[in-house]
């Protein structure tokens, strides 16, 4: 008889079988994600957590008998009451004595669920994606270089000199190769200073005097810093790449933008941070909203608060120019821009709209999505001449010169998640205005 | 009588397993007469308890998406408590592989050598079903080539195309089996001395007067070569898988080999789907009187005896058919209430017994009668023969007949004189494997024409196929086959046919142009 004992051995045999299942289940999986994400805060939005799948979708077929039609038999314990011949009425179907007819890997479950975490989560939900026209810009690709301290070295300049390392290697040298310490060299020459007085023990003194010189001659060839206790700080430098981004949301809070459209509105943000968290380590947002005048606000403000007045979209441009001129130097920041709107602007506005994007905030953006929100019931049946609104007709021209910026119109929530998708596809990126 | 316990407390060190195994070993071989594998005994942790789970209970096997979900399925219900794993895992190999928990106490892991290392071990070597269709010498070594057999398919023809032919072929995996051996294909020698014999036989009959009798028009000829090819085809088959690796005309080699190796360990297990009860009532017996004489000689204390017994009791606990728990009969618990009782009817044994079961009733040596029953019985063969009238009285069990024409339910037998024949024979039904799995067969193909393969259900009491997954199962038949194929469900009593499937390949599995 052997006894092994396996709990040593590696885990996560299981990881393969995992991997394949995940690949397997990814449109389940990727449909249960997006359905969940509209319920969280932006902020919350990619966290990770557990998903429900519906068994069927991941079912392993085989031939098996019907739960149905036929004669069945159905052999039991426990009788009480019952007697050869009695009848008994059938149970509804689905329940009571039907599932004594063994099923044969004990089925049943209605959906199953299981846990992701929160990178397989994210890759799955914007997976085939890429960042627009990241290359196209020389701005994000100019590389910063940053210093690491690394370690010590035995070379540097002056004002690197690690006095504390320095010192250490000094003091350990010392005791290693016995250097006199100067109490010591001072405690003999007291001690001769009064031999020398009292006259008493000349040999004494001699021999005191001998050692008073060897231990002067050995601190003087054994030096108190030596060149090779001295240690600089190192620094070692590496590229930096742009790991932070801005994302400025924009929107219209004119008493025209019904619930409804905020909360597409929402949507869309929230899409955007997940995918922009993705790729930068660290994003901000800056809320915008405008009526006919904007202002910055806090994320509960933004979506909750109600506001009248006109619209005027140029005002929401100025305020996101100032706050760029402020806080985030084009440089610095990788800086985008989603606008979501219902299309209305005063129509004299449009004009300083277009030039303010064209010449201001798109050369300094990577990329500006522009999203136009519409009511849940509208439908345009193919071929009918629907009016562009205002800002869809403004934009329409800027997009046509092939500027980094997107147009997308939405009425449904369901829209979002794919008008999200087309944006940011893997081909095309720079997408022309399509009907929605 | 010794003094010495094995252990003391829940506590045991890999001395106490030995000690625990050396303990039962004595016990079975000596007293109870088993004849097992030897022993490997395997330590393992909770997570890979589950990983075990995911791959059939298999220490190693290949790489599927199936067992991923299994994993993240019983890790999901063992996360939230709802359920517990199991205390062992035993495999049919030489040396005989249990997988005991660690978290098990020492009178735990006592009971589960007991149980698996010599009851199933013991079933595992003498039962007439695992010796027929199981290899316990090769079978690791074939796990292990058909693990880096797949691996490599996947690293040479892709992951994507391996997952294809692999769904496919599990699930056919439940009709990749031989339910009988087949015919060996005779020798020279043999064939020789039939011929030699045959030709001695017809001379001595001769006569010439049979030259004389006017003979019945000739048997049509195209009758005998449409014969003749099934026969080639060795049709019909009711192994699809056997059939679509030898017969699919456009499998790639490897793809054969793949369907082989699902094949094979579809027949691996298919002695276990046959001999449940029997399997855990011969563990579960074993278990018991090996934990009943150590509790008898003293090497288990009385605290380690109740906590035994507590967990014998749930093993083998038969919830009654209206109680909330009843989710069909109790593999354990109709084993060890059959094995019990054999061993009743051995030892003193009623008027009743002698009539029900005159060879065995009163001939003293149960051990001798149970291992006759363990090595030569299936579920079903034991059930019709040993399940006697004072254990079908002792679980009240009852025979409802549903007829869908019918309105209602009709109680046709119960535990009464009238009733146990016929009990008897319906619970055996059961456990039969044309009740368990549908009994499907290739009956024809035409090679030479449209190439379309036929298949026919033979509807057991007119009870249909599942229809959602016989189609999914038919598309992946085609897939396999590459060209259509057609289901028919008949009715074996009039040979009517109820209800028709087909599908077409979507050439998911082979490649576009023959290869």
């Amino acid at each position: 008889m052997y006894i092994v004992d396996r709990r040593l051995n590696p885990g996560g045999k299981s990881l393969g079988n995992r991997q394949r299942f995940m690949r397997r289940a990814k449109a389940l999986i990727r449909k249960a994600v997006h359905e969940s994400s509209g319920e969280r805060s932006i902020k919350d939005a990619d966290s990770a957590g557990e998903v429900k799948l519906p068994v069927h979708g991941v079912h392993e077929p085989s031939f098996r008998r019907s739960r149905q039609g036929g004669t069945r038999e159905y052999v039991l314990p426990g009788n009480k009451e019952y007697n050869e011949g009695d009848t008994i009425a059938r149970p509804p179907s689905g329940g009571g004595r039907g599932g004594s007819e063994g099923s044969p890997d004990g089925d049943g479950q209605d959906e199953f669920r299981f846990a992701l975490s929160q990178d397989e989560f994210v890759d799955l939900f914007l997976e085939d994606l890429e960042l627009p026209d990241l290359a196209k810009r020389k701005v994000t690709d100019a590389e910063s270089v940053s210093w690491h301290r690394a370690g010590y070295s035995v070379s540097g300049s002056p004002a690197n000199l690690a006095v504390n390392r320095t010192v250490r290697n000094s003091l350990s040298r010392r005791i290693a190769l016995k250097r006199p310490k100067a109490e010591e060299i001072a405690a003999l020459e007291a001690e001769i200073a009064l031999l020398e007085e009292s006259q008493d023990d000349p040999e004494q003194l001699t021999a005191l005097q001998e050692k008073l010189a060897r231990a002067k001659r050995r601190t003087g060839i054994i030096p108190y810093i030596d060149p090779v206790d001295v240690r600089y700080r190192r620094f070692e430098s590496r590229p930096k790449p742009i790991a932070q981004a801005v994302m400025f949301c924009l929107m219209d809070v004119s008493g025209s933008m019904t619930e409804h459209m905020k909360d597409l509105a929402k949507r869309f943000f929230v899409l955007l941070y997940i995918f922009l968290r993705r790729k930068y380590k660290h994003v901000e947002i800056v809320f915008i909203r405008h009526t006919h005048q904007a202002q910055e606000v806090d994320e509960n403000t933004f979506f909750h608060s109600p506001e009248t007045g006109g619209t005027v979209v140029s005002t929401a441009l100025d305020e996101m120019i100032r706050i760029l001129s402020e806080r985030y130097r084009p440089e610095d920041w990788n800086i985008y821009a989603a606008q979501a709107s219902d299309g209305d602007n005063t129509s004299s506005d449009n004009d300083r709209t277009a030039a303010l994007l064209t010449s201001d905030i798109l050369p300094v953006c990577q990329y500006y999505a522009y999203l136009e929100v519409g009511r849940e019931g509208e439908h345009f049946p193919p071929g009918f001449a629907r009016r562009h609104s205002d800002l869809w007709q403004t934009y329409s021209g800027i997009v046509a010169s092939g500027a980094p910026m997107a147009m997308r119109k939405v009425n449904h929530r369901r829209d979002i998640f794919p008008v999200f998708r087309e944006l940011f596809g893997r081909k095309g990126a720079t997408a022309e205005p399509a009907e929605a | 009588m010794m003094d010495t316990k094995l252990f003391d407390g829940a506590e045991w060190t890999f001395a106490t397993i030995q000690r625990a195994h050396d303990a039962c070993e004595q016990i079975a071989r000596d007293e109870l007469g088993l004849d097992v594998y030897p022993n490997q005994i395997e330590v393992i942790s909770a997570e890979q308890m589950l990983d075990a789970y995911s791959s059939i209970g298999m220490p190693l096997f290949y790489k599927h998406w199936s067992f991923g979900k299994h994993f993240a399925r019983n890790e999901a219900l063992y996360r939230a408590g709802m359920q517990g794993l199991a205390y062992e895992i035993v495999i049919n190999s030489n040396p005989c592989i249990s997988y005991i928990m660690e978290e098990n106490t020492a009178t735990m892991q006592t009971l589960v050598i007991a149980h698996a290392a010599f009851g199933h071990n013991h079933f595992f070597k003498n039962n007439y079903l695992f010796k027929q269709w199981t290899d316990a010498d090769g079978i690791l070594d074939y796990l292990e080539f058909a693990k880096t057999f797949i691996q490599r398919c996947e690293e040479r023809y892709g992951e994507q195309a391996v997952e294809a032919l692999l769904d496919a072929a599990h699930a056919l995996m439940s009709h990749g089996v031989h339910r009988y051996p087949r015919r060996r294909p005779t020798d020279l020698r043999m064939e020789e001395k039939r011929e030699r014999e045959r030709r001695e036989h017809d001379e001595q009959t001769f006569n010439d007067l049979w030259r004389t009798v006017p003979k019945g028009p000739a048997a049509k000829e195209d009758n005998r070569a449409e014969e003749r090819r099934r026969a080639l085809l060795q049709l019909p088959q009711e192994n699809v898988l056997y059939f679509l690796e030898k017969s699919a005309p456009r499998l790639a080699p490897w793809q054969r080999e793949v369907l082989r190796v699902v094949r094979q360990i579809a027949q691996y297990f298919y002695p276990q789907g046959q001999t449940k009860v029997m399997n855990e009532g011969c563990a579960t017996y074993t278990h018991y009187r090996i934990m009943t004489r150590l509790h008898e000689k003293g090497l288990i204390s009385d605290g380690a005896w109740m906590e035994f017994l507590h967990s014998h009791t749930n093993v083998v606990f038969q919830p009654e058919y209206d109680d909330q728990r009843f989710s069909g009969i109790n593999p354990y618990a109709l084993g060890f209430a059959m094995m019990d009782d054999i061993a009743r009817i051995v030892r003193e044994p009623t008027e009743e017994d002698r009539t029900w079961f005159p060879d065995i009733a009163g001939t003293g040596d149960e051990m001798a009668v149970l291992r006759d029953v363990w090595a030569n019985y299936r579920d079903e063969s034991f059930i019709l023969q040993f399940l006697s009238p004072k254990l079908i009285r002792q679980l009240r069990i009852f025979d409802v007949l549903d007829d869908a024409n019918e309105p209602e339910m009709r109680v046709t037998a119960i535990h009464d004189e009238r009733g146990y024949k016929r009990i008897q024979r319906a619970l055996a039904r059961q456990y039969d494997v044309a009740w368990t799995t549908p009994d499907i067969q290739v009956i024809d193909v035409n090679l030479a024409g449209d190439r379309r393969l036929i298949l026919h259900h033979r509807a057991l009491n007119r009870v249909l196929l599942d229809e959602g997954d016989a189609r999914h199962v038919l598309q992946h038949l085609a897939d396999l086959w590459g060209y259509d194929v057609l289901m028919k469900e008949i009715d074996p009593a009039t040979d009517a046919v109820l209800k028709e499937h087909a599908a077409s390949p979507r050439g998911t599995i082979l490649s576009k142009d023959p290869v």
